[in-house]
């Protein structure tokens, strides 16, 4: 292990790293500490100019309660919801296909689909963003949730796709040999053998995906227009502009649109740390 | 039509990869064509686009906000490397097995999670020149207030500290995941033949974390080209430009408020993806690399 465990050095270095590891923790969350203790805070102290000392009142739920039931940002997470979850299936659906085809038979093109898909999955959206709205209005997609979703869904197939392919590489091949033998339909073998096994992989890519899709503000703001269709990274935004100097309500709009990722990766912690550093460890 | 068992077999791969290839082509390969067209063309969106050979080009040439955006793009991607070493030095600060040590590291991981316009917005409070925690600090000792984001010389290093903060948080757990499969072997030979400390790292360690610092680099190099939420939410670009980058500039001309400049646009995201091309290219000759090994 490195760095040597603190464990094998002097009592001097294990109470000064107990010490040191809250501190720097606590530094390096100090933003967020700041916009939690705002959000709690009653208007007052804001216009007061208290925005860092003592709060004059501790108000445990009223700004959250205003911005949910008083504010767009209820229909903004909604519509979030609507745009992330069929996002998730479809990306994540596809590229267990194209994974499972890239990893599993052998044709002459197989290595260049495969770098196609890398590849546009690095390209800057920008370069994508003119015909992709076009498209989207003439599909009569524009401000509509669907535009979002399956332009989401196309794009995230990249990523999804490099994933799946690598992960059903490093599974046995027997297995896929023997359910040939045995006389198995390719479907039987993708869906009965391999899929099951795809379980972890799925995880981790779902939960990538949600935040992935749940922080998008780019997308948002290039497909959709309207306040009504508008998920909540757009819509934080465009608080902001009506709160000015209103950092209570700042705040408390943003945990509440900071949650669903926050809660997704907490709950699913090993998965979304195996899939952000897949290709970390081998060379 | 019958087929035989081997179309069959030469045809069962396409049928699983139909949906992926279609809709990333009609979404991906297809528009990245079109807008390399239509960097040539003058369009407003609406009335049919006019064909203007390099026009677009020439303009670029002699725009200033253009050359802004580009060096802005260089001190990106410059400073936004610094997120691998801060991240390599906080993963080493937290490789240790000490109570609550997991939490401590989800807890490290935390910007990351959170969307860039939630880290925006904390930032640009933070900088807030009348009441912001930034200014309060810095008045402890003795000094003026600044106001970062209204400050053309400081403007692009102040929304890039807000960058390094999630960017940091993603190299870590890179490096946390590399530190986990370094070889206690290895380590241990290295200590035999005398390395301590900073040769350590250096000679036994960070050799072996190669695999994680190639993905770090990786991502930070994406992340800082396509760096457009931050200055959305932060400046929009300004004091007068002088935060803008490719992306954010693409996007004000293509949809600006006096009229949209399609083809002008298309010309700016050309650059920007030939940039990113350099390094998609060497990212492909690595996997290529590596695929012929395996």
């Amino acid at each position: 292990m490195f760095p040597e465990p603190i464990q094998k050095r002097s009592w001097l270095a294990q109470n000064l790293y107990r010490v040191a590891l809250p501190v720097a923790l606590i530094i390096w969350l100090l933003p967020l500490f700041a916009v939690m203790l705002t959000a709690l805070r009653p208007a007052g102290d804001i216009n007061a100019g208290n925005y860092w000392g003592m709060p004059s009142d501790i108000l445990w739920y009223e700004n959250f309660a205003e911005v949910i039931f008083n504010s767009e940002v209820g229909p903004y997470m909604i519509n979030s919801i609507k745009i992330t979850v069929p996002t998730m299936l479809g990306a994540v659906g596809i590229a267990c296909l194209t994974g499972y085809a890239l990893a599993v038979y052998r044709f002459k093109l197989n290595l260049f689909v495969f770098f196609m898909f890398i590849a546009g999955n690095f390209v800057p959206f920008q370069i994508l963003m003119v015909p992709v709205r076009d498209l989207t209005i003439q599909l009569g997609l524009f401000n509509s949730m669907w535009g979002l979703v399956l332009f989401h869904v196309a794009f995230q197939a990249g990523f999804c796709t490099l994933f799946m392919r690598n992960f059903i590489k490093a599974l046995p091949y027997d297995l896929i040999e023997a359910a040939r033998i045995d006389g198995a339909a390719e479907w039987t073998i993708f869906s009965r053998i391999v899929l099951p096994l795809m379980r972890p992989a799925i995880a981790a890519l779902c939960v990538l995906i949600f935040t992935f899709i749940w922080n998008d503000f780019f997308w948002a703001t290039v497909l959709i227009q309207s306040e009504a269709d508008m998920p909540v990274t757009g819509g934080l935004k465009a608080l902001n502009g009506q709160w000015v100097a209103r950092w209570h309500l700042v705040s408390a709009g943003s945990i509440i649109a900071a949650l669903p990722p926050v809660f997704m990766f907490f709950a699913m912690q090993k998965h979304f740390i195996a899939g952000l550093t897949l290709g970390a460890t081998k060379g | 039509m019958m087929l035989t068992t081997q179309q069959k077999r030469a045809l069962t791969p396409w049928l699983f990869m139909a949906p992926g290839i279609v809709m990333f082509l009609v979404y991906v390969i297809w528009p990245i064509g079109q807008s390399l067209r239509l960097s040539f063309y003058q369009w407003d969106g609406l009335s049919p686009p006019t064909f203007i050979g390099w026009e677009n080009y020439i303009e670029l040439w002699y725009d200033p906000t253009f050359v802004v955006a580009l060096k802005n793009n260089v001190i990106w991607l410059v400073l936004y490397m610094l997120a691998v070493p801060f991240g390599l030095f906080v993963a080493l600060f937290l490789n240790q097995t000490v109570t609550g040590i997991r939490l401590v590291k989800s807890l490290f991981f935390f910007p990351f999670v959170i969307s860039q316009v939630v880290v925006g917005l904390v930032f640009a409070w933070f900088y807030d020149p009348n009441n912001g925690l930034l200014n309060i600090v810095i008045g402890w000792f003795g000094m003026d207030p600044v106001s970062i984001l209204a400050d053309e010389d400081l403007v692009t290093y102040g929304i890039i500290a807000a960058g390094l903060w999630p960017q940091t948080a993603y190299c870590m757990i890179l490096y946390l995941t590399g530190l986990n499969s370094v070889s206690p072997d290895v380590v241990e030979a290295g200590k035999i033949d005398g390395a301590r400390g900073w040769s350590m790292l250096w000679h036994v360690v960070l050799p072996q974390l190669r695999p994680a610092t190639f993905i770090a680099v990786v991502v930070t190099v994406i992340g800082a080209l396509r760096s457009f939420d931050l200055i959305a939410i932060m400046t929009q670009g300004g004091p007068y430009q002088q935060s803008q980058v490719l992306a954010y500039y693409m996007y004000e001309n293509a949809l600006s408020e006096y009229g949209y400049r399609m083809g002008y646009g298309s010309a700016i995201a050309t650059v920007l993806f030939l940039i990113m091309m350099v390094y998609i290219a060497g990212f492909l000759y690595k996997m290529y690399r590596d695929e012929q090994r395996s």
